[in-house]
């Protein structure tokens, strides 16, 4: 019977590693081989994983359980994968037990753990600004790529806590881009649309997803890769029809 | 002078990227080192005039050589440092224009661009996946010491 209960809670913990890990961003591959390490560290060594972006399927083999935990959201939260890392290194090194292990996984999920909106945005401008020099802007046009990349970042985060439908904030997103980038150069406070343009939806591009979709394919994860790279593209093609939307008129 | 504002001006972009994927505060100058060895080497290789989609590969394997030499260092996900460092190589630029192309009906052209910039990311990819497949080769070779001095000091080292 206690055996039972362990196993239902070492099940429960492995899936909310997955799940911490893939909401956060991280490759299919690397979700798959942290829990199975952290099964194999338990003694378990029959367990198999079966992960997608949207769902995780963790079964222990034999007639014990079964569960799956579905996906929804996905976000990039580099900080959480690193420790939920930490947590998986520590238990498959015997440092701290199933039921620490557990506690401090629980503890994760809860805790927002991203910098402050502010932070973000200011960095985003940043970016932006260094992005449009990068790319063989002119220095004049620095403050408009400034504005125009803070604001689009402020605008996809804000909409997508509304909406939760990532199509539409990246689109909109890129909208405001445009619009900013337009009204700049109309009113003199910038030379080139392309380039504080092409600066300012930098923060917008889908990067992580485009890396983890090839380095999926590559692992055998065809699956996840296709499903990343479809949401890779999705992203992209919103971001193109913002901006094609401001420069058609 | 150009090659030393190019290293800063990125230096300082992959570090903001750092931020905004919200990796971990003492991760943050190290992603920003990734990236703007990318970008120079990719920057020294097209002044030199190698075409874009060659840069891109050998930028993206340099930048996750160096994230997987970090990875081990700090002990955390390559993930956290080559994101970041591959964003300056992603093809923004030659992705919008396809855009501005289609957007202006001019589909030769758009299709001409859409091609490279599918080339340019392709190449990213492949760059990195090669680079992690050869460091995770040589790195198992040396810890199970082929040579005969590295298993010497294997042994010697305390437990």
């Amino acid at each position: 019977m206690i055996d039972q209960q362990q196993n239902e809670m070492a099940i429960d913990c492995f899936l909310l590693a997955g799940r911490i890990m893939m909401e956060s961003g991280a490759e299919t591959y690397r979700v798959e081989d942290t829990m199975l390490r952290m099964a194999r560290s338990q003694n378990m060594s029959d367990a198999q994983s079966y992960v997608t972006p949207t769902g995780i399927i963790f079964s222990l083999g034999g007639t014990h359980p079964t569960r799956i935990t579905s996906i929804s959201t996905r976000i990039t939260d580099l900080h959480r994968i690193v420790l939920v890392n930490n947590v998986s290194r520590k238990l498959t090194s015997q440092m701290i037990t199933l039921e620490q292990a557990y506690d401090e996984l629980k503890k994760i999920q809860k805790t927002n753990y991203f910098l402050p909106i502010a932070l973000q945005v200011l960095a985003a401008s940043i970016a932006s600004s260094c992005f449009l020099i990068l790319f063989k802007g002119m220095w004049s046009d620095m403050p408009a790529a400034f504005i125009a990349g803070g604001v689009g970042l402020y605008v996809v985060t804000m909409v997508h806590g509304f909406t939760r439908v990532k199509f539409f904030s990246e689109f909109l997103a890129a909208l405001v881009v445009g619009t900013i980038a337009y009204f700049a150069v109309q009113f003199g406070y910038g030379t080139e649309i392309d380039k504080i343009i092409i600066g300012s939806v930098m923060p917008l591009v889908p990067g992580l997803l485009i890396t983890n979709a090839v380095r999926d394919l590559m692992a055998g994860h065809f699956i996840a890769g296709i499903a990343k790279g479809a949401e890779a593209f999705l992203t992209a093609f919103a971001i193109g029809s913002g901006i094609a939307l401001v420069l058609a008129f | 002078m150009d090659y030393v504002i190019q290293a800063i001006l990125s230096f300082v972009a992959t570090a903001c990227f750092g931020v905004i994927f919200n990796a971990p505060t003492k991760a943050i100058p190290y992603c920003g080192f990734v990236g703007s060895i990318g970008w120079s080497i990719y920057y020294a290789l097209s002044v030199q005039g190698i075409d874009e989609v060659r840069a891109s590969f050998i930028g993206a394997f340099v930048v996750a050589i160096v994230a997987q030499l970090f990875a081990r260092r700090y002990k955390m996900p390559m993930i956290i440092f080559s994101v970041s460092g591959i964003i300056p190589l992603v093809p923004g630029g030659i992705a919008y224009n396809t855009m501005r192309n289609i957007v202006e009906l001019d589909y030769a052209m758009g299709i001409q661009n859409g091609m490279r910039a599918f080339m340019i990311s392709g190449a990213i990819a492949m760059g990195l996946v090669f680079a992690e497949i050869i460091m995770q080769i040589l790195l198992r070779m040396m810890s199970k010491g082929k040579t005969s001095i590295q298993s010497f000091i294997k042994l010697k080292k305390p437990r």
